[in-house]
């Protein structure tokens, strides 16, 4: 198994660098995950990440459409938050595994 | 999977077709690929510029004639008559589209508005709009444009570049 220390903490994480147990996660760590990204964390960002894992926790599958739907952004600012690909760097900031729906 | 040295930059989509899963198949696989962070351009042409007609675009049909793979709930087969008795072709297709929206796929205007959101670009064909009788006003507010085979092709190159025909 694959480890990286973020924020001085040792997680487990896959091949392509998305972690593999969520319970390991903090703030901290998401911070690290996401300068890697370039990206500045917000609490925008975090609210994104926190709504992923509350999905995730659920097991309900991860779609673009939801997070539009969540209330805390639209698609649009979504795509500026996490710019690129923003569901793959939103599931690896936020701890989770890359998502796995299509939509 | 191995990590592709090449990876696509930029994906040209045409969607010639106006039934919902012609039409469902260009938009997923354009989503996909805005989500993916390509680069991505759909054109949409003769029967498919129903997709990105205002009066047709949230009411495509799934046919219900001569389809092979069209089963019954349950796997048996879907005898072709049947699928010309008035009211089947509305059900299968209003059936395929509460399936469709239990996955979360949005009706067709929101789909096009998602692709949009993520920078991806909608055209429609001069050629069959001509055909078509259709004015660049009939069209979703979206359409970034109406443009000859030419035009789309300019807009087609570079490297790391696809078209797919759906």
């Amino acid at each position: 198994m694959l480890q990286k220390v973020f924020a001085g903490t040792t997680v487990n994480v896959n091949e392509e660098g998305y972690m593999t147990d969520s319970s390991q996660w903090t703030k901290e760590i998401a911070k690290e995950i996401a300068r890697e990204e370039n990206i500045d964390l917000t609490e925008k960002h975090l609210a994104v990440c926190e709504f992923l894992r509350d999905k995730q926790a659920k097991g309900e599958s991860i779609t673009i459409r939801s997070v539009g739907n969540s209330g805390i952004i639209d698609i649009k600012g979504f795509y500026q938050l996490f710019p690129g690909a923003p569901m793959k760097k939103a599931a690896k900031i936020a701890g989770i595994p890359k998502p796995a729906s299509c939509v | 999977m191995q990590k592709e040295e090449h990876p696509l930059k930029k994906v040209c989509i045409i969607c010639a077709k106006g039934t919902i899963e012609d039409v469902y198949a260009a938009l997923v696989m354009s989503n996909g690929a805005v989500m993916e962070g390509i680069e991505t351009k759909v054109f949409f042409t003769f029967f498919g510029l129903d997709a990105i007609t205002k009066k047709h675009m949230n009411s495509l049909k799934t046919g219900t004639v001569g389809n092979p793979a069209m089963r019954m709930p349950g796997g048996l087969p879907f005898p072709t008559l049947l699928g010309t008795l008035p009211g089947v072709e509305a059900g299968v297709s209003s059936m395929m589209r509460s399936q469709m929206e239990k996955l979360d796929i949005p009706p067709v205007s929101e789909f096009l508005e998602m692709i949009e959101a993520g920078g991806g670009e909608i055209y429609a064909c001069k050629l069959a709009m001509d055909m078509f009788k259709l004015e660049k006003s009939d069209l979703w507010d979206g359409v970034k444009d109406v443009l000859t085979v030419g035009q789309f092709y300019e807009l087609c190159g570079g490297l790391q570049t696809q078209v797919i025909f759906t």
